[in-house]
């Protein structure tokens, strides 16, 4: 369970316009119970797109004919090492293209934010009939090119440096698996290219306040050497922020809330077992200032020892 | 278990570290503002010419109880009261005003108008509801505060504090009554948050500031009455709290500036902006018209089509000149024929430049976009006053004689620019060639001339007469406002060449009054 290329992704920020590209993928190890084992890495690409026609202003579920369906590709390359058996280093790095299907607005694309996580698991024993397993996670991620967060929705990123803190707890019965954790993330003042901006009042400065946000994720399904399956529920909350006014634009700061669901799997070929490959879907089912975007999203992982030996890969 | 405690512990301390170290608290640029200074207390100020008034006094205001009688004693007494154990709530109130009032009423105009900047949404039959200000609070609130409405609101509000600040200027002349900081060594001694000046406080000039701000601002945001009498009594304690004014002194001025704003509103009521929406059989004209010149007529891009963003604002009355002026002397000739070789190589370059927009070409285009949301150009053009007056020490009424200038400028900017939009009645780009997408939205109204530059180049040209040490850093903003419509996909180049050259000749008429006014 510890050996195989595990999965990878965070294809985007934590909350709103681009909660299409949710971190709540299937193939991504800084939201699950799986490690690298020492000395092996991980690396592989993923594409995603998601789209969305409704979206939330403020509480307000609307469509908008002028924007039609608001969508965003990515293509990401990711990776995951293991330092030791209970503690690896992952990062993700998006290049992402926007688009409206309606209307006159340009679309946007560009390199994302590279985020880098840490993940640490100091506790794993026999609990019951099951294994339990503790995590600590941190991850810092910060924007890699000078793309603009204040186009929404086809910015294609909020260009804000988070800092985030997650707890994970997994247990393990069989071949079965619950995940539940929780995450903070801090989020640094961001600088947009006009020196002006209404919020809930006017403000003359080009720096926007960027309110933190807190998430919470469960996921549950079967795991085994060879495929993982499984259901998840993902929630962010934006701890502050304020609703898109009535037929405005959304901005950076607003408040983005999402709860999201989704499925997905990783299959480990038999005969190659360094290769696997990734898919999920995830719906957005309750939001606010937020689109509800459906996602998809596939991609291709090959595993290896760095020291040169695929011993233990060899005996599954 | 241990380790997922010291885990627990150490991630609560990261974040604590980092909550301590990086306050989000952000710093508007004029949040903390030393008080105003003027280099000249422009003592002469009650014999500048006037706007509207025909007089100086106009309205009466009758003469001060003499300083040594008890009323008097007592309101100083109230002023003492105010400065005895202020609360860092107060003291922060009374930082705010110090700065100056017209540079904070015109902050307070600029945060209404972006505030009620908001297209309207569709109804249900596709057609689009208008704001009406006898039902202000029903949706769409009035006002929808587009670039037209604001620059026309930031007029007459400039305009009016001016009239009243001379006719104030004229009575603290005729008598001088001394400040209260002046009269009371108790009061000067508390009196440490603003700048101490010979300038007589019988009427005061916060309070005139007040009442025809604030008359004037509840018929342009009927929506807002309450915030703006709040903030009318903020300022109100505010300078007396400071020991710039009394009771009597306050109540003066703030009647002085009402009654002076009803001589604006009487104008603003019959100056055909109440005709400048006007009907469906009128917009159609328009494009029959234009047709019949052998010309592709604009059509509205929005989905559903929107009805023209007040297309007889162009018949509105300006300050600078009058309605024929407009017509026969400051309305530019035709556009490029919309089937000609030099219209399709002017959309060539829009599409070309749009492609593949460049980072600093985005830069420039948000930088000046002030589109939905925003104050508009006419409040990013007073933004760039203000910041640049406040480090002039103007006396007050300087600073409102100088905001009048740019904001008549600007509202008359908006006349002639939207009396040539549709007169002609000019595609926009993305109507002549679909594939080109534009880096912010596209304004509802024809193409030719471009607001931003008509309004940018009259701007940039008053300014520069009141401020020569910048004139070229306004010509250049001029010239990159109006770029940053080329290159975003909103406007074809002639649009934007002849928008500037036409903003500076109305910018011109205000030089004329300038220099007429007696402040020079």
């Amino acid at each position: 369970m510890k050996k195989f290329c595990k999965k990878i992704t965070r294809f985007a920020c934590l909350a709103g316009f681009l909660m299409m590209l949710s971190k709540t993928s299937s193939a991504q190890t800084d939201q699950d119970a799986i490690m690298m084992s020492k000395h092996y890495f991980c690396g592989g690409a993923m594409y995603g797109y998601s789209g969305w026609k409704n979206y939330w202003e403020g509480t307000l579920k609307r469509e908008n004919l002028n924007l039609g369906t608001g969508s965003t590709q990515m293509i990401g390359v990711m990776g995951n090492y293991g330092i030791k058996n209970n503690l690896n280093v992952l990062f993700n790095l998006p290049y992402m293209k926007t688009k409206a299907s309606a209307g006159t607005l340009h679309g946007l694309k560009g390199i994302q934010d590279l985020s880098v996580w840490v993940k640490w698991m100091p506790y794993s024993r026999s609990v019951g009939k099951g294994t339990l397993s503790l995590f600590g996670l941190g991850g810092v991620s910060f924007p890699a090119s000078d793309y603009t967060p204040d186009f929404l929705p086809l910015s294609i990123g909020l260009h804000s440096t988070n800092v985030s803190a997650r707890v994970m707890a997994d247990y393990e019965l069989g071949k079965f698996f619950a995940t539940a954790s929780g995450t903070y993330t801090y989020r640094n003042n961001i600088k947009i290219d006009r020196n002006s901006y209404y919020t809930t009042e006017l403000h003359l400065t080009n720096e926007v306040e960027m309110p933190d946000v807190a998430s919470f994720n469960f996921r549950t399904g079967y795991r085994s050497g060879h495929l993982i399956a499984e259901a998840f529920v993902n929630n962010n909350t934006t701890l502050g922020g304020f609703d898109i006014r009535r037929n405005d634009m959304p901005f950076a700061s607003n408040k983005m809330n999402a709860t999201t669901v989704g499925a997905g799997f990783k299959y480990t070929l038999k005969n190659i077992h360094q290769l696997a490959f990734v898919g999920n879907g995830t719906y957005v089912v309750a939001g606010r200032n937020t689109g509800q975007a459906t996602s998809v999203s596939a991609g291709v992982f090959y595993a290896f020892n760095v020291t040169g030996s695929n011993k233990k890969d060899s005996k599954k | 278990m241990k380790k997922i405690s010291f885990l627990t512990f150490t991630l609560l301390a990261v974040l604590m570290v980092i909550q301590i170290s990086c306050s989000k608290n952000i710093e508007g640029r004029t949040d903390k503002l030393a008080a105003l200074s003027p280099a000249n207390i422009d003592l002469e100020a009650g014999k500048w010419k006037l706007v509207l008034l025909s007089r100086p006094d106009s309205f009466a205001v009758a003469a001060p109880a003499a300083i040594t009688l008890p009323g008097y004693i007592g309101e100083l007494n109230e002023v003492k009261g105010l400065q005895f154990n202020m609360t860092s709530v107060q003291k922060d109130n009374i930082r705010y005003w110090s700065a100056g009032s017209v540079l904070r009423w015109n902050e307070t105009m600029r945060d209404l108008v972006a505030k009620h900047n908001l297209p309207p949404y569709q109804n249900e039959d596709g057609t689009y509801p208008i704001p009406n200000s006898a039902n202000p609070f029903n949706y769409p609130q009035f006002p929808f505060s587009n670039p037209p409405f604001a620059a026309r609101a930031y007029a007459y509000v400039s305009a009016a504090q001016y009239d009243a600040l001379v006719a104030c200027w004229y009575y603290k002349k005729l008598y001088n009554r001394a400040a209260p900081y002046k009269v009371d060594s108790t009061i000067n001694a508390n009196s440490i948050m603003i700048n101490k000046t010979d300038l007589p406080s019988y009427p005061s000039e916060q309070a005139v500031l007040a009442g025809v701000t604030a008359e004037l601002m509840k018929a342009f945001f009927p929506t807002e009455i309450a915030e703006i009498n709040q903030k009318v009594d903020e300022a109100k304690t505010a300078t007396m709290a400071s020991g710039a004014c009394t009771r009597s002194d306050w109540t003066a001025g703030e009647s002085l500036g009402r009654q002076i704003a009803s001589v604006f509103s009487g104008r603003g009521r019959g100056d055909n902006t109440s005709k400048a929406v006007g009907t469906q059989v009128q917009w159609d004209s328009l494009a029959t018209a234009c047709s019949a010149k052998g010309e592709t007529p604009w059509i509205s891009l929005e989905i559903p089509h929107r009805n023209p963003m007040l297309p007889f604002f162009g018949n509105v009355k300006p300050f600078l000149f009058d309605s024929l002026t407009v017509v026969n002397v400051l309305r530019p000739g035709p556009p490029p024929s919309t089937g000609s070789d030099q219209m399709k190589k002017e959309t060539q370059e829009v599409a070309d430049y749009v492609k593949n927009p460049t980072r600093e070409n985005i830069d420039l285009v948000h930088f000046w976009a002030d589109g939905a949301g925003t104050y508009t150009p006419p409040g990013h053009w007073d933004a760039i006053a203000a910041e640049d007056f406040i480090l002039q020490n103007y006396s007050e009424v300087r600073w409102a004689r100088n905001m009048a200038l740019l904001n008549m400028s600007l509202m008359d900017a908006a006349i002639v620019c939207w009396n040539t939009k549709y007169f002609y009645f000019n595609p926009r780009p993305t109507q002549m060639d679909p594939s080109i997408k534009t880096i912010t939205g596209i304004p509802n109204f024809p193409s030719y001339i471009s607001g931003h530059s008509t309004f940018s180049g009259a701007a940039a040209e008053i300014l520069g007469h009141i401020i020569p040490s910048r004139a070229a850093d306004y010509n250049q903003m001029a010239s990159d406002a109006s770029l940053s419509r080329i290159v975003g996909g909103l406007h074809y180049r002639s649009d934007c060449s002849v928008g500037l050259e036409t903003g500076k000749k109305v910018g011109d008429y205000a030089i004329k009054r300038a220099m007429t006014d007696g402040a020079e």
